[in-house]
């Protein structure tokens, strides 16, 4: 609404807007409503002009109805008009109306835009910003080819006002922003740049927003802003609170500028002139000073204003990561605001402490704070915040503390939020894997994980403990033994269950020597947890009963009977009841030997990408791990799994065993693949091949490696103009058929009743033979009972320049309307030829004319009604209309060419019996040319439809 | 079963509020408010689902009726008590407002009590309650009609006390019908239906046995072939083709299912005997002949005839006629010969009155429509005409061969009843296409 002067109100809109707001019902504000836009029609109507107060007040109706959510298709013309008054309110009236309602309407886009150039061009800074708020407001692509010229230069006129600079310049970034291909700054850069010394301090304010999205484009050109930028910077910073007057917020100078220039910084390096660098230096240590400095106020703006400025100077040190002095202070500052009373100033503190942490300087620093984090993480309330503070422990994690985190975070596992508990025990299960000094704590760790968190281990996690397991001799023992201890809780994790069960199947001996955890107690401990299992981790648990027989001769009886058992050997799962029959199988009749290499232990694992990495990077949470951790992760990682690299001939013994499984699919622990018919049961090992994803996709390579030569064995595709060569020989039974450098087809062909014979003449265009010549005519798909072709063998050996014949019988069985393939093979010059032709056989070689009268004809041609019995076309001629051609062609056809039958001379009518094995189908045509058209309608009738379509098909082409 | 029942005013606020069952929490009251009410009529429907609570709402002027239920009910039954409802309070207090509803609460609440038991509805009958629900204070009522009330409303005849006793036994019945049509510029019928009504007023004494009789065409047919078809012979149509009718709770249904005869012990006082709709063979009181002309973008010229269709004799009265008008219209000039015509500019439509009119005449309207031009390119969507009359008799054709009063334990025989009857149709929706 416009500022309403006493003597300036619309009391009309007033009164109107009272009236809708008083309406007790819909009904009776859509009834007013109504009332209200025929008295405006009316107004608008009628022949005397309105005076612009008038029409100010019904423009301001209409909007107020269209905010209601009714539509206005009128009073456009009457807002435009409102544009070019010279009174304030109603040029603003008419802008407000414009900008909510006209969408690229073509018509009056014209008359706006003519008049905003007006208003643009006018010396009265007021309309100016009135106009250039319309453009922004409307932000249209057109709008933006309209004045995307224009606006740079009031910007970077020298005479404009203050005022209106601001505008332009955030005019002109609602434009970039919506078409940036239509705002060339070009000439206009380094005056763009140069408003960064503008005096106007609003007027920096905006251009600085511009600058900043400019420059994220096309940094190059707009390098020289850092200069300024850091000048201008200083001088704010270095400013007294009083200095700046306006522009100082609680006793703060500038700080919306100051965080804008901060944050264009961060869209470049460091500055190379050392004094600039210098300067800029200076200035981020005068912010964090000031940051020490008691308030000024105890007012929550001025602190809001002096840690706005402080955060992003913050962010900007982060991102030069040059500074260690500056980095250090940064993080001890923020250290201070760890125990804040503020939480989004603890929130905020944790986050930049985050990417703090990554940097090399500041990385010793961030690490002094880690009780004041462990503490956030017990004690802080919002889960937000404490989801940073996990983050940046994860961050902070080296080798030195990684106990102590990876302790602190397990026990906040406990407590946590179950939102972040997946991402939590990916990276408590990371850490623990990366900074492992010995072994047997990595193992505890990761147990105590499934104990705490079962549900949030994920299949990655587990793996890769065995994996780790399995490659290290020296902790398999320990491993054995504390998976035993675990197992023996009373409830424990099915997670848990199949890591015990893995290792206990691997590496049970180890502590088979103590009697407390002899063999038969082992088993026993295990099968107890069995009946609780999900299906994959009982496959699991039969697997690992066989390597105890194997392990553990004395068990084997006992094991037996379990096996044999009816819960297991008719169990109702076919995997389950497949291996427990197999296992049954191979451990009473193989011998020792035998089992002892199948059930062999594991051999190492080849190293790879931590799988649990992989999944983290897939997670990507907030604040997660920068490239660097990750890679740096690897690397550990790879120290860790140490050796895996030498032996490499692993791979293949891996990719053997997991060739073995009929489907290496990458289905987890090969559960769902079909019947194993091999003897050899899968052993245990194929359970974890599987583990690796990459593992399927080498197989598959593998496996399609073998057939590159015997792609070209099968036949080659149809040529693409075998079609053309078929519609040549519709009409015509003797020509060429195909022809190249190399190779000429002829063919002669003559055709009886339902059978026809063909010669095809093979012409050796070279000097040189043709060897191991074949050549082979196949009936595809559907034309296989349709038609039966039989093929006379040819000469394999073609002689430079000669000519070998081929007869090929064929016999039309049914109506057809494909056409068999030949296909040739030979070596030229020991390089392998291969060609796919159509043979030109149609339906209508097997065509008997018939003669007939004309009122036969038409009598046959009216029995012959059914609309799908017709096919009808209309074309344009191909060729030239001469009569004898298309007579010649048509007796080609083998239909008989009535004379004096049709009505009109100019057409042409024919009749003619298909002959098949099968039936006889009669077929009656009729061809009217269109000589001034230049074309030509053909009609087909024939008893069958499949028929009277396909020689439709096949004639029109030929005229 | 309805769960709760809620009655609103047109802001939403809550006036009655009944929860039957426990399923239904006070939440379900906000809910409805939020999601139907403050919807601003995007809710069309009148049963809603929220949260698997179903609302089904009636809407009277301003005030809004829902019941409320979480169970899979019939929604023609909760439908049928609704409207049941509404017939109940007009019957008490007259029309649905919200100053009545707030100045009857205490009644309302009382009948709702009465009317519908943990959520099954019940005895629903005007004249039934009113015995015993009453808006004067009750006299201290003896233990015999205490007991009398009881037994009636619990027995078999459960609208109709004994004893009753006129001193004139007058009987009233009204066929009230409305034809509903619509049809095509060229005036061909499109749609053509009739929905009719019997309602009686009855003022007999004792417990009369009464048997209605109309020109069922399944009841004349039958007749017919007994023999004594006199009356057929002597006007064309005598007999109509009834397509479903319902009845009120005292008719007999086993004998209409068996005889087609309607026979019943009336209710006293008024009430609704039946309702029917036919189809086939309607008396269109009215034809309705649209001219549009489109002159240019600016102007358009309307011309409406309008004939009537019946006896000379007859008057048709209360007609109007809306001709609706295009959205961008900015002047109207209506010149007509009969009546008085008005362009309702909040209505979009010109509205054209006649107080009355007999058969078998015409009458004419032309209008001229200024209009103003606009930018859209929409085209007008041409609404139907639509019409609204009153005339003294059934269009459906329907007529009341006899009603027949039997008494035996009194003193008073069929001819001693006056008998009054009256026909009466109205428009329902009633459009012709232009």
């Amino acid at each position: 609404m416009p500022a309403v002067s006493k003597g300036d109100g619309m009391r009309g809109l007033a009164v109107f807007i009272s009236d809708i707001r008083n309406c007790k019902s819909k009904e009776a504000e859509i009834k007013r409503i109504n009332k209200e836009l025929a008295n405006i029609r009316s107004k608008f109507k009628g022949d005397k002009a309105l005076d612009g107060y008038s029409k100010k007040k019904y423009v301001c109706k209409l909007l107020f109805i269209f905010l209601l959510g009714h539509d206005i298709d009128f009073g456009h013309m009457e807002a435009v008009n409102l544009l070019s008054s010279n009174k304030y309110t109603e040029k603003q009236i008419g802008y407000l109306f414009i900008s909510v309602l006209v969408n690229s309407n073509s018509e009056l886009i014209r008359l706006i835009n003519n008049a905003i150039k007006n208003d643009l061009s006018s010396r009265n800074p007021t309309f100016m910003c009135l106009a250039l708020h319309c453009i922004a407001n409307v932000g249209s692509r057109e709008m933006a080819e309209a004045f995307a010229g224009e606006i740079p230069r009031i910007l970077v006129a020298g005479d404009t006002m203050d005022s209106v600079k601001q505008s332009a310049a955030l005019c002109l970034l609602r434009l970039y922003k919506t078409s940036p291909d239509l705002v060339l700054m070009g000439e206009w850069t380094s005056r763009v740049v140069h408003l960064l010394n503008d005096q106007h301090m609003g007027v920096v304010t905006a251009a600085i927003s511009l600058i900043t999205c400019l420059s994220q484009k096309n940094p190059d050109e707009f390098k020289t802003c850092v200069s300024l930028a850091v000048s201008r910077l200083s001088r704010i910073v270095s400013s007294a609170s009083t200095d700046l007057q306006d522009y100082t917020y609680y006793f703060v100078p500038a700080p919306w500028l100051s965080c804008k220039l901060l944050r264009l910084l961060q869209c470049y390096p460091p500055p190379e002139d050392g004094a600039v660098k210098g300067r800029l230096v200076e200035c981020l240590e005068t912010i964090l000073n000031k940051a020490q400095e008691p308030p000024k106020s105890k007012k929550v703006q001025h602190s809001n204003a002096k840690n706005a400025i402080l955060f992003e100077a913050i962010s900007l040190i982060i991102h030069y990561d040059s500074e260690p002095n500056l980095l250090v202070r940064a993080c001890n500052q923020l250290g201070q605001f760890l125990q804040h009373r503020e939480t989004n100033l603890r929130y905020l503190a944790l986050e930049s402490m985050c990417t703090l942490a990554s940097s090399e300087f500041s990385h010793e620093a961030v690490k002094t704070h880690i009780e004041t984090v462990i503490n956030a993480l017990k004690t802080e309330r919002d889960v937000s915040v404490r989801q940073r503070a996990a983050d940046l422990l994860y961050a902070m994690c080296d080798r030195s503390n990684a106990k102590q985190i990876v302790a602190e975070m397990l026990s906040y596992l406990e407590t946590a939020d179950y939102s972040i508990r997946e991402e939590m025990v990916l990276k408590v299960a990371i850490l623990a894997e990366k900074y492992a000094v010995d072994y047997s704590w990595y193992v505890d760790t990761i147990l105590n994980l499934i104990r705490i968190a079962g549900d949030y281990v994920s299949e990655e996690v587990w793996y890769r403990v065995i994996q780790i397991v399995i490659n290290r001799d020296d902790v398999q023992g320990y491993a054995a033994k504390t998976v035993f201890e675990a197992l023996q809780a009373p409830a424990c994790h099915e997670n848990m269950v199949k890591v015990g069960g893995y290792i206990l199947g691997e590496f049970g001996n180890l502590i088979a020597g103590d009697p407390r955890s002899s063999p038969l107690v082992q088993f026993n401990l295990l099968h107890s947890k069995f009946h609780l299992c999900s299906v994959p981790t009982r496959a699991l648990l039969l697997s690992a009963y066989i390597k105890f027989i194997n392990l553990f001769p004395e068990t084997k009886s006992t094991i037996q009977e379990v096996l044999r058992s009816d819960s297991q050997i008719r169990n109702s799962d076919v995997e389950l009841q497949q291996r427990a029959v197999e296992y049954l199988k191979l451990s009473s009749i193989a011998s020792t030997d035998v089992l002892a290499t199948v059930l062999e232990e594991m051999p190492p694992f080849p190293e790879r990408e931590s799988s649990i990495l992989a999944k983290l990077k897939k997670k990507k949470g907030p604040g997660a791990v920068s490239v660097n951790e990750l890679e740096e992760g690897k690397r550990e990682g790879g120290e860790l799994n140490g050796g895996g690299g030498e032996r490499g001939g692993d791979n293949s013994t891996i990719a053997a065993s997991n060739a073995s499984t009929p489907s290496p699919s990458a289905d987890l622990l090969g559960l769902r693949t079909g019947p194993q018919v091999s003897a050899a049961p899968p052993s245990a090992g194929s359970l974890l091949v599987d583990v690796f994803s990459e593992a399927g996709v080498n197989d598959d390579g593998f496996l399609s490696s073998a057939p590159p030569s015997a792609v070209s064995e099968d036949a080659a595709p149809p040529l693409p103009e075998s079609n053309e060569l078929l519609n040549k020989f519709v009409c015509k039974n003797n020509g060429v058929l195909f022809e190249n450098q190399l190779l000429q087809i002829g063919i002669k062909s003559e055709y009886r009743q339902n059978l026809g014979r063909m010669y095809l003449f093979y012409g050796n265009k070279t000097s040189v033979q043709f060897v191991t010549f074949t050549t082979t005519v196949s009936c595809p798909g559907e034309l296989h009972p349709q038609l039966n072709v039989q093929a006379k063998p040819v000469e394999p050996l073609i002689e430079g320049g000669a000519q070998v014949q081929q007869v090929i019988n064929i016999e039309c069985l049914g109506d057809f309307c494909e056409a068999p393939l030949l296909n040739i093979k030979f070596r030229y010059g020991g390089a392998l030829q291969n060609l796919s032709l159509k043979l030109p056989v149609t339906i209508n070689k097997f065509f008997q004319p018939t003669e007939m009268a004309s009122h036969d004809f038409f009598q046959r041609w009216k029995q012959l009604s059914q609309p799908q019995q017709e096919a009808q076309k209309i074309f344009k001629a191909s060729h030239a209309m001469d009569t004898e051609v298309i007579k010649a062609k048509l007796l080609g056809l083998g239909m008989a060419l009535l004379e004096n039958v049709d009505p009109n001379p100019e057409n042409f009518v024919c009749a003619g019996v298909i002959q098949t094995k099968a039936q006889q189908v009669g077929s009656l045509l009729r061809l009217e040319p269109n000589a001034q058209a230049q074309m030509y309608r053909l009609t087909l009738r024939s008893s069958k439809d499949t028929v009277s379509k396909r020689l439709c098909e096949l004639l029109a082409e030929q005229f | 079963m309805i769960g709760g029942l809620f009655i609103y005013n047109h802001k939403g606020e809550v006036l009655i509020s009944r929860v039957y069952r426990d399923d239904i929490g006070r939440n379900a009251v906000d809910a409805f408010r939020v999601n139907v009410i403050h919807a601003r009529q995007q809710v069309r429907s009148p049963v809603t689902n929220i949260a698997r609570t179903s609302f089904f709402h009636v809407k009277r002027s301003n005030i809004w009726l829902a019941a409320v239920t979480k169970q899979n009910v019939n929604a023609a039954m909760v439908f049928e008590f609704l409207y049941k409802m509404c017939d109940v309070m007009t019957a008490y207090f007259g029309k649905i407002s919200e100053e009545n509803i707030k100045n009857n609460f205490v009644l309302i609440y009382e009948l709702l009590d009465e009317i519908l038991d943990f959520g099954y509805p019940q005895n629903s009958e005007t004249g039934a309650l009113k015995t015993f629900i009453t808006q004067q204070g009750i006299k201290s009522q003896t233990k015999e009609e205490q007991s009398q009330i009881t037994s009636q409303v619990t027995g078999q005849i459960g609208w109709r006390r004994e004893g009753i006793k006129y001193r004139r036994n007058e009987l009233f019945l009204d066929v009230l019908e409305s034809v509903n049509l619509l049809m095509s510029p060229q005036g061909q019928v499109l749609s053509a239906h009739v929905s009719g009504r019997v309602v009686m007023k009855s003022y007999l004494s004792g417990m009369p046995e009464c048997k209605f009789g109309m020109n069922d065409k399944i009841v004349i047919d039958k007749q017919g072939k007994g023999g004594t078809t006199d009356d057929t012979g002597k006007s064309g149509k005598q007999s109509i083709a009834i397509d479903d009718c319902t009845f009120h709770q005292c008719v007999r249904l086993s004998k209409f299912d068996s005889e087609r005869s309607i026979s019943f012990i009336p209710p006293d006082g008024e009430y609704e005997l039946m309702r029917y709709r036919t189809t086939k063979d309607i008396i269109l009181p009215f034809r309705v002949i649209p001219l549009v002309r489109e002159v240019g973008r600016t102007k358009l010229e309307v011309k409406v005839v309008i004939k009537s269709n019946f006896k000379p004799s007859l008057l048709a009265q209360k007609i109007e006629v809306r001709i609706p008008t295009p959205l961008n219209t900015s002047g109207v000039q209506v010149i007509c010969m009969k009546g008085k015509a008005k362009y309702k500019a909040s209505e979009n439509a010109i509205v054209w009155k006649i107080k009355r009119m007999a058969g078998m005449k015409e009458s004419q309207i032309s209008a001229e429509i200024e209009l103003l031009p606009t930018n859209d390119k929409k085209k007008w969507a041409r609404p139907p005409i639509s019409m609204n009359f009153e005339v003294p008799f059934a269009p459906s054709g329907l007529k009341v061969r006899y009603l027949k009063v039997f008494e035996p334990k009194l003193n008073y025989s069929d001819h001693d009843v006056i008998k009054w009857v009256r026909y009466i149709g109205r428009s329902g929706i009633y459009e012709t296409r232009c």
